[in-house]
């Protein structure tokens, strides 16, 4: 409130200084988490239950967005191809960008919105409401309690739900590729294989882990540090979703850098 | 034991507790004065560490609180019941995990048969029907709500107590309910009590000393009848409304110390 005069150093400054902070509270975060792995008598069960929760409640969103971003490459991709190229090296581009690329970071960006606005919504709620310090107040760890079992079921789940998005994508991808391709069963499995490495499978997994990690640890500690009732949960929950898809974004191109190079 | 010592706690320029010195001894049961919004809730919290103090020091069984690792820190914590202002129960769990959770010794916690006998004896102990066990939070009423938070609190079978303000938002039957509780678990079992509260009758009746926080400080600590002959001008004033009415109920028990009226 001191001056309104607009001086982007200062700005560029504050951004800097708020985000190393946050990177700084991150680690620490995680490193309480490492502690508290311990307790698996304590997160393990709620783990499970919450994957349960999440697996069952996101795979109806997951494969249909999987189901449209197949079926559109492959539109796509038979709509830039000419004749002079083989057919099946279509097969290959559709098969290869839904494993490496679309299936992942599609599945990601919507679980950022499911997932990762409900982790925050609902950490920010209870910090609001004093039950963070209730659990804290009982002696009990809320890390252990609250964010290793939310992390932990959001990071095994996100990789098998891409598995499912990939698997759907290639499917509907070939069922697409039928038509505007006009290519052959035969064709589209030969050039999905020609091009297909074992690695890719691998990458896109541990891009998936990553992603997972993004989708759960952002939100749960922009929510785990919200302030200030209804209007705190609420800018927790925006800054989470769009801090998680960044991360998504960011990872994604950090790991095709560092792991395909 | 719990002694606080030029405990300082300022929300960014707010000074909120300035230099607070303040002493309970162990089994005492002390009510904690003050007008809305004096720091009375921030004092409680600076005893089981969910606030830190600025400066100063807090000592909590010959344990400073600040300086605590984690783990003695859980493991003090665990022998603290804290009751919170606005219940502050997991609204996502039944009223029956909710207490559950406060089973804070592990052994007894993971026996279901314990557990389940001890949630309905404390259930029984702030006079709420069985049934309630099932029911979620958003379910209860307000004051049903506070008593399931005394409830959890106690559930654990602490040595101190804090209770912010419990008897506020109930009917006078169950914040008499309430009060004799705290005396029992005093009497009984030798808990150690700090009370927040505006009812200065409760206040009277069950605390062996009163405290009363004005502008930062504790500036009177005594016992009731110090408290009734006080020539404190903000004791006095905080007393004036109840006054007339706790000056009868005062001398009908006199000689009383005033720790339990029923
Ligand atoms: N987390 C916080 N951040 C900023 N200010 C706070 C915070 N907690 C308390 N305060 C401020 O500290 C002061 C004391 O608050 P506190 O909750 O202790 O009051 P109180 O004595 O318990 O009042 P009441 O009887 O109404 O519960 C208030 O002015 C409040 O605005
Ligand atoms: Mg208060």
């Amino acid at each position: 409130m001191s001056s309104l005069t607009i001086d982007p150093r200062r700005y560029v400054g504050r951004f800097a200084l708020s985000s190393a902070s946050h990177v700084g509270r991150v680690s620490y975060l995680v490193l309480e988490m490492l502690r508290g792995l311990r307790e698996w008598k304590i997160w393990a069960p709620r783990a499970l239950g919450l994957a349960n929760d999440i697996g069952y409640g996101s795979l109806f969103i997951v494969m249909l967005t999987a189901a449209f971003a197949g079926a559109v490459t492959s539109v796509q991709t038979g709509y830039q191809f000419t004749a002079t190229i083989p057919v099946y090296f279509a097969a290959g581009v559709i098969v290869e960008s839904i494993i490496l690329e679309l299936g992942p970071v599609l599945t990601a960006l919507i679980l950022a919105g499911r997932i990762g606005a409900r982790y925050a919504a609902e950490l920010g709620t209870m910090r609001v409401t004093e039950q963070i310090d209730a659990l804290e107040s009982l002696g009990r760890s809320s890390v252990s309690h609250l964010i290793i079992p939310r992390v932990v079921a959001g990071t095994l789940l996100v990789p098998v739900l891409v598995v499912f998005a990939s698997v759907v994508g290639v499917g509907s991808g070939w069922f697409a590729a039928k038509s505007s391709l006009d290519i052959s069963y035969a064709d589209f499995v030969f050039g999905a294989r020609y091009f297909f490495r074992p690695w890719d499978a691998w990458y896109a997994m541990i891009k998936s882990f990553f992603f997972g990690l993004a989708i759960t640890l952002v939100p749960c500690y922009m929510g785990f540090t919200a302030k200030q009732g209804a209007e705190g949960v609420g800018k927790a929950t925006t800054s989470a979703v769009v801090a998680a898809s960044v991360l998504i974004l960011f990872l994604d191109a950090l790991l095709a850098k560092l792991l395909l190079e | 034991m719990i002694e606080l010592t030029g405990v300082s706690k300022s929300f960014g320029d707010q000074l909120v507790l300035d230099e607070v010195d303040f002493d309970v001894r162990v089994g005492e049961t002390v009510a904690l004065l003050g007008s809305s919004g004096v720091g009375k809730s921030v004092l409680l919290k600076h005893i089981n560490g969910l606030l830190q103090p600025d400066s100063g020091e807090v000592v909590v069984d010959g344990m400073n609180v600040r300086h605590l690792p984690r783990k003695e820190l859980a493991e003090l914590r665990s022998r603290i019941g804290y009751v919170f202002q606005n219940g502050a129960l997991f609204d996502s769990e039944n009223v029956y995990e909710n207490i559950k959770l406060g089973i804070t010794d592990e052994t007894c916690a993971a026996d279901e048969n314990y557990c389940h006998d001890r949630v309905t004896q404390c259930l029984k102990l702030v006079n709420l029907a069985a049934d309630t066990a099932s029911k979620y939070p958003a379910e209860l009423s307000g004051g049903m709500r506070k008593r399931v938070g005394i409830a959890r609190a106690i559930a654990g079978q602490p040595r101190y107590l804090l209770y912010d303000e419990p008897t506020s938002g109930l009917d006078p039957v169950n914040a008499d309910i309430i009060d004799s509780l705290v005396g029992k678990l005093q009497e009984e079992l030798g808990v150690t009590s700090i009370m927040v509260t505006h009812d200065v009758r409760g206040a009277f009746k069950v605390a062996d000393r009163l405290a009363l926080l004005h502008e930062g400080r504790i500036i009177a600590m005594g016992t009731p009848n110090d408290f009734m002959t006080s020539k404190e001008e903000a004791v006095r004033q905080f007393l004036e409304r109840d006054f007339d009415m706790t000056r009868s109920w005062f001398e009908l028990e006199s000689g009383d110390s005033g720790e339990n009226g029923h």
